[in-house]
């Protein structure tokens, strides 16, 4: 893109019009703001002091070396650590302007706007049909049947995968190919219609084929969801993402549009992961 | 490509044909050879040892699955039974004179009575069940399979002789003893002793001749510490001694050489080299006779012993069933079921799923464990002390045995629930709380279906365990004599398979030894069957993730 400054430093949060001075095209409102945050394993602090703006409807991968705590940061955006005992997080993550670390905040509503993917598919060992029906029934999101089908119907469309299951909805979930078994899991996420959806390592179980089909919805969903992925695949980050944050021992070191990020970045550390040096 | 700088351990290569490196393959080929060995020797060992416990079993309770039976026709007279009221007639009369219509020979009240010692007691009660039964019958002759008493029972499968050896091992050895001594001789088809009495003439006047014959017959045994082989003299020894001296007055305060009987048992093995006697549970030598002549007329069966499941118990072994005991411990066991299933599960999955870690959960779950290893008669004191006592629940009664049960049964439900719960894979938890799931749904949609298969299992085997317990239930009371199914409720005394067993092992009647076989055969059937259903529950329930 035309300015290289676009990349800064931890502990510097980007406001929306800094964001629209460094890269006009990815001027969209901000949809999570996180101050501040900070996750200890009990004794252990994972996350240091992280400030991270997500815009709305983009893609941002979230890379790094194993164990430089891309996922805990992850987690803390529908509160996933809240399930680790030892877990503890400060600071302040606000989706829409909403601290979703104060008390009054549902969790579990918040899951639901927050949907997450995982790392290795995991539907329910129920059908098809009930696997992407789970969410929006707990939630009351139907009214009836025929809204229940609908939903579903919707909710596997948009996966891209109504047209392969589409005579097997009663078959179990458990049935279905790796890339079949994730997009059927990024279904489920989307049924609740939530509004943000993380992804941590959506395709490290899959091969090249199933990764290509989920990067490509991965691509298509971003018009209605703001995605949030963590990946090990430099190449994938490159592919389907907008921004990029490079984490580091648990510091937030460097963020910024992709292609600034792969082409020129600012922190040594990002070249050298970035190169290969280490990782 | 950078240099690599190749020292000696490199680039020395390892030569895999060496005889040291042929050596180590060797040994790791017997080594894995030995470890096979060691657990098919364990499992065979298992085996052989089971084998031999359901070996005997089966062979020591076979028997019981049969009764046998002897046909007795009878003529239903009006004028006996009242067909309004045929429970009301003296079916004790009727039976009687049915069977002694067999024997019409047999005269005398004595005699009488060892006959009708053949059919068993229950008889009357058998034929007036019938008779209720089938009141179409009266006035009919009809034909009445009933059993025959225990001796009969036992004497026709076989089980116990007709006579037994009269002389213990200790007997003969004495006896051999002395015939060692070379005294003893049998002239006249009658076994005596040769030996030296001195006739002390003031026992003679007094008539003691037994005294004196015994502390001649002492002499042979100098070493004996007991007097039991003053049995070896015969009872007429003392008469034929007072025949000799009075036909000898002259040798009255003199030592005199005399050869006196030995007694019947001794006699016959002295004669015979065996000595024989009628098996004391029979009354005489006829009833033989009797018995041979029911069975040469084929009035004599076998049939399969369905009163051992459905007769409760009895006093006389070949009425007794199972019938008391085994609804006593499903009773029991369903009490046990309603009570430490639903609490098992749920502390199981409060301590799982919501309890915080910490010291009091610690503690909480090392007495849980503990609990497990709690010695069962413990519980049925706690049962004595606490249900009895203090909440003054009924004494016997299956609700509280099935309590009592249910603590020992509840470590191993909320254990193994546990186990299960923990066996559900972290990703099916964090996909339902993903989607929004709140914790108690996560738990009751998707953890607990998943650990549904184990928790079944555990509580299966927790129930299992129950069934063979038997201390616990003595202790409150749960080994009642129950002689009727019609009294049957959680809160009436009761029996249990295990109490049943061990009561019926601790009778003296000889055709409780196969029945007690065979309520444990029963026993082992229950538990199999108990097994197989958890087998099936799992693999009906178990699920691929």
């Amino acid at each position: 893109m035309n300015d290289a400054t676009g990349s800064v430093n931890a502990g510097i949060p980007l406001s929306a019009e800094e964001m629209s001075k460094i890269a006009p095209g990815l001027a969209h409102d901000i949809k999570i703001k996180s101050s501040d945050v900070e996750v200890h394993y009990g004794d252990k602090q994972a996350l240091f002091d992280v400030n991270l703006d997500i815009p709305a409807n983009q893609v941002i991968a979230l890379i790094g070396p194993s164990g430089c705590g891309k996922s805990t940061y992850m987690r803390c955006l529908n509160r996933m650590n809240d399930t680790i005992d030892i877990a503890r997080v400060t600071g302040t993550i606000e989706i829409d302007g909403v601290d979703i670390y104060q008390k009054k905040i549902d969790v579990v509503e918040l899951r639901a706007r927050v949907g997450m993917v995982f790392q290795k598919p995991n539907p329910f060992p129920k059908s098809i049909f009930e696997n992407v029906a789970y969410g929006p029934k707990i939630h009351g999101l139907a009214a009836s049947k025929s809204d229940m089908e609908e939903i579903v119907v919707e909710s596997l469309t948009k996966a891209g995968l109504f047209d392969e299951v589409k005579d097997r909805l009663e078959a179990p979930g458990t049935g279905l190919s790796g890339g079949q078994q994730q997009r059927l899991c990024i279904a489920r996420a989307i049924a609740t219609k939530p509004e943000v959806i993380l992804m941590d390592e959506p395709c490290s179980a899959l091969d090249p084929i199933a990764t290509a089909k989920i990067e490509e919805l991965i691509d298509e969903l971003k018009q209605n969801y703001t995605i949030v992925i963590v990946t090990h695949s430099m190449q994938q980050a490159a592919r389907v993402s907008q921004m990029t944050a490079f984490f580091h021992l648990g510091y937030l070191v460097e963020v910024g549009e992709t292609d600034q990020i792969f082409t020129n970045p600012q922190d040594k550390r990002t070249q050298d992961y970035i190169t290969g040096r280490f990782g | 490509m950078t240099d690599v700088t190749t020292s000696a351990a490199v680039s020395a290569r390892h030569d895999w044909a060496s005889n040291a490196a042929k050596r180590r393959v060797k040994s790791r080929y017997a080594k894995d050879r030995r470890l096979q060995m060691y657990g098919i020797a364990a499992i065979g060992f298992a085996m052989i040892l089971l084998g031999i416990l359901i070996t005997s079993l089966f062979y020591a309770g076979y028997v019981a699955f049969s009764t046998t039976k002897v046909e007795l026709g009878v003529y239903l007279d009006s004028k006996q039974i009242d067909p309004k009221t045929p429970e009301k007639a003296n079916y004790r009369k009727i039976v009687r004179n049915a069977f002694l219509g067999y024997f019409p020979n047999v005269k005398g009240r004595k005699e009488q009575r060892n006959l009708l010692k053949i059919i068993s007691s229950g008889a009357p009660f058998i034929l007036r069940d019938y008779v209720v039964d089938n009141p179409d019958q009266i006035g009919k002759l009809v034909k009445v399979q009933v059993p025959v008493s225990d001796p009969f029972d036992q004497l026709y499968k076989g089980v116990i002789p007709r006579q037994i050896d009269a002389l213990s091992f200790d007997r003969i050895d004495t006896f051999e003893g002395l015939r060692q001594q070379g005294v003893l001789s049998a002239p006249d088809g009658r076994t005596v002793v040769k030996m030296t009495v001195f006739l002390d003439p003031e026992r003679v006047s007094a008539g003691q001749f037994s005294a004196i014959a015994n502390e001649a017959f002492k002499a042979f045994f100098p070493q004996a510490r007991n007097t039991a082989f003053v049995e070896i003299l015969g009872g007429d020894a003392a008469k034929r001694l007072q025949a000799f001296v009075e036909a000898n007055p002259d040798m009255v305060g003199k030592t005199a050489e005399v050869s006196l009987p030995i007694s019947t048992n001794y006699d016959n093995l002295f004669r015979t080299g065996e000595a024989k006697v009628r098996n004391p549970r029979f009354a005489s030598d006829n009833v033989f006779v009797w018995f041979d002549a029911l069975v040469t007329q084929d009035l004599v069966s076998t049939p399969f012993t369905w009163e051992l499941f459905f007769n409760a118990d009895s006093r006389f072994p070949e009425l007794a069933g199972l019938a008391g005991a085994i609804s006593g411990s499903a009773l029991a066991l369903l009490v046990c079921f309603l009570i430490s299933f639903p609490v098992g599960i749920a502390g199981a999955i409060y301590l799982e799923e919501f309890a915080p870690k910490n010291r009091y959960t610690d503690i909480i779950e090392v007495n849980i464990n503990n609990l497990a290893a709690v010695p069962s008669v413990v519980f049925g004191l706690l049962g004595l002390a606490v249900f009895l006592n203090v909440f003054g629940l009924p004494r016997s009664a299956p609700i509280v045995g099935g309590m009592v049960l249910s603590l020992m049964t509840l470590p191993t439900i909320i254990v193994a629930t546990r186990a299960a719960l923990k066996a559900v894979p972290p990703s099916i938890r964090e996909a339902a709380l993903g989607v929004g799931a709140s914790k108690h749904q996560m738990v009751l949609h998707h953890v607990l279906p998943l650990a549904l298969p184990g928790i079944l299992t555990g509580t299966i085997i927790g129930l299992a365990q129950a069934l063979g317990e038997t201390a616990p239930l003595l202790l409150i009371g749960m080994n009642a004599f129950i002689p009727s199914v019609e009294n049957i409720g959680i809160m009436q005394p009761a029996t249990a398979l295990p109490t049943q067993i061990f009561a019926w092992a601790d009778s003296p009647e000889r055709g409780f030894v196969s029945r007690t076989s065979a309520a444990i055969l029963v026993l082992l059937g229950f538990l199999a069957i108990m097994n197989a259903i958890a087998i099936f529950l799992r693999q009906r329930f178990e699920r691929k993730w």
